[in-house]
């Protein structure tokens, strides 16, 4: 076996990663955080080196934990938003990114709508690229915060209970996480309405629900996703309220939960929907954490691609 | 080629090239460490008038087991507890451009740094350019009053205006030589390797 060796790597998705790669840069994580508690929160690592985050969909969260990620590397990190960026003037994607190669641009942060559109560049620029979500396919490094967010809470991963609920058909977030979860080890278990649950689940080896009372029994962790009203071409419940009946955590579900349950979400929350105020404000909550810790994780992925020749 | 040089108490073993006959064998011979150390410990104390604003941070890897040494050393001349912390320089490395990914390690520091005597521990000063790496990284944390540095092995070299204020044994090398320190802690025994010719792979930390 050749040693894992993340230089000048892609990272597109964790359905490409082994479960020894994405044990490596899991393992990576820890000393980041630390640069993120100091008084002085940067390191010289990657000065010199240029960043750009291209974000064709809207972002607070991701854009600016690789924005942070960056500049605590000391690597200069530009912002291209859709709304201000030539594509609005018809240039295609391909063209802009020859641009930006042509900067000497040396890592490309994207998001996009449609899935594979960061595979796309890949495969077309010769510089690497960071996929920071695409469509309803991929969102590896959100997955690799909530894996590093489990086993900072719950001491390990192998053999822990893990129930995502909500839009599972739509949910990148899902993906990225089934795909990672099984190559570790872990059991995933979906909850939410039929419309939401694409077929062929049972495949990937998970344990398909649509009953949350009943699912969320014997987990150890609780995912709530967000319902993508801004991606649902089609009504998929009758009404907020009536899904909010049936799959919103609130208190009293998450007392049929174990007792050190931990509930995670990706964000944005929708309080009241998805998830209860009190409960995602509540000690069971590492919804936080999962921010906090997605600037290191981000920080060790940037390391482990750029440090080094 | 293999023969061993012994020097004022130190016994060095200076492992042969190609076509030495002996070469699988380990021909190293432990070294005496308690009397440097004592005697930098107390060069430490004699220099900072006591060990009061006294901080010792050993850098990774080797150097982090030298300055809990120290500190037992330190002890025995002084009762105050001495503060020691471990940093880890990988991050503030001049060469990461020319070679592969090293793991990081975590940084400890037992305390804010302002103000104190900062005594950096390393097992082999040669370059310079850890110690420059590890001073960048001290001020990060701090303004400390001094920094001052603790090498067991001092073999020259110096590509930086660097020097230590405490050298364990001044070894005369070859730049083509490779000087090993094994540490019980991390090696499972004490030891100097001196060894001549091509560089020789080693799992962690470097001089």
């Amino acid at each position: 076996m050749t040693a894992i060796d993340f230089r000048g790597r892609d990272l597109l998705g964790m359905a490409e990663l082994s479960a020894a790669e994405i044990r490596y840069l899991l393992d990576a994580v820890p000393p980041f955080k630390e640069v993120s508690q100091r008084d002085i929160k940067k390191v010289p690592t990657l000065r010199g080196k240029t960043i750009v985050n291209l974000f064709f969909e809207p972002s607070t969260r991701t854009r600016t934990s690789f924005e942070i990620a960056g500049k605590r590397m000391s690597a200069d990190v530009i912002n291209v938003s859709v709304a201000t960026s030539s594509l609005s003037k018809g240039e295609s994607l391909r063209d802009m990114a020859d641009n930006l190669a042509a900067m000497q641009v040396d890592l490309l942060v994207v998001r996009h709508q449609v899935a594979g559109v960061p595979h796309m560049l890949a495969r077309y620029l010769s510089i690497p690229v960071i996929n920071a979500g695409d469509g309803a396919h991929e969102h590896p490094t959100q997955a690799l915060l909530d894996l590093f967010t489990i086993e900072e809470r719950l001491g390990s991963l192998r053999d822990k209970t893990v129930l995502l609920v909500g839009d599972i058909a739509n949910s990148r977030v899902a993906r990225s996480n089934i795909f990672a979860m099984r190559k570790l080890g872990m059991r995933v278990r979906v909850c939410g309405p039929r419309t939401m649950l694409p077929p062929g689940l049972e495949r990937l080896g998970v344990e398909v629900s649509s009953d949350f009372d009943e699912a969320i029994q014997d987990a150890d962790v609780v995912m709530m996703l967000r319902i993508q009203r801004e991606r649902h071409g089609e009504v998929l419940f009758p009404s907020p309220q009536e899904y909010a009946e049936r799959y919103c955590l609130t208190a009293e579900r998450l007392r049929r939960a174990k007792a050190e349950v931990l509930v995670l979400h990706p964000g944005p929350i929708n309080r009241g929907l998805e998830i209860a105020p009190e409960v995602a404000d509540g000690l069971a909550s590492a919804i936080l954490q999962q921010v906090t810790n997605g600037v290191a994780v981000r920080m060790a992925l940037l390391y482990l691609i750029l440090g080094g020749s | 080629m293999t023969s061993l040089r012994v020097q004022g108490g130190f016994f060095l073993a200076r492992k042969g090239t190609k076509g030495c006959s002996r070469s699988k064998g380990r021909s190293w011979t432990p070294w005496p460490w308690s009397g440097p150390l004592r005697r930098i410990a107390h060069e430490i104390v004699e220099r900072n008038r006591g060990t009061q604003q006294v901080v010792l941070v050993g850098i990774r890897t080797r150097g982090v087991p030298l300055a809990q040494r120290l500190h037992r050393h330190l002890q025995q001349i002084e009762p105050h507890p001495v503060p020691v912390g471990a940093i880890d320089i990988t991050l503030y490395r001049d060469d990461l451009r020319l070679q592969k990914n090293r793991p990081v390690h975590a940084t400890s520091l037992p305390c804010p740094l302002d103000g104190k005597h900062v005594v950096l521990v390393d097992d082999v000063l040669y370059t310079g350019r850890s110690i420059r790496a590890a001073m960048d990284a001290l001020t990060d944390f701090g303004r400390p009053q001094t920094i001052q540095l603790a090498v067991l092995i001092d073999r020259g070299h110096r590509e930086l205006p660097i020097r230590a204020d405490y050298v364990g044994k001044n070894v005369p090398t070859a730049r083509n030589e490779q000087v090993r320190v094994l540490l019980r802690e991390v090696d499972g025994e004490d030891a100097v390797l001196l060894v001549a010719g091509e560089p020789v792979p080693r799992t962690q930390g470097d001089a």
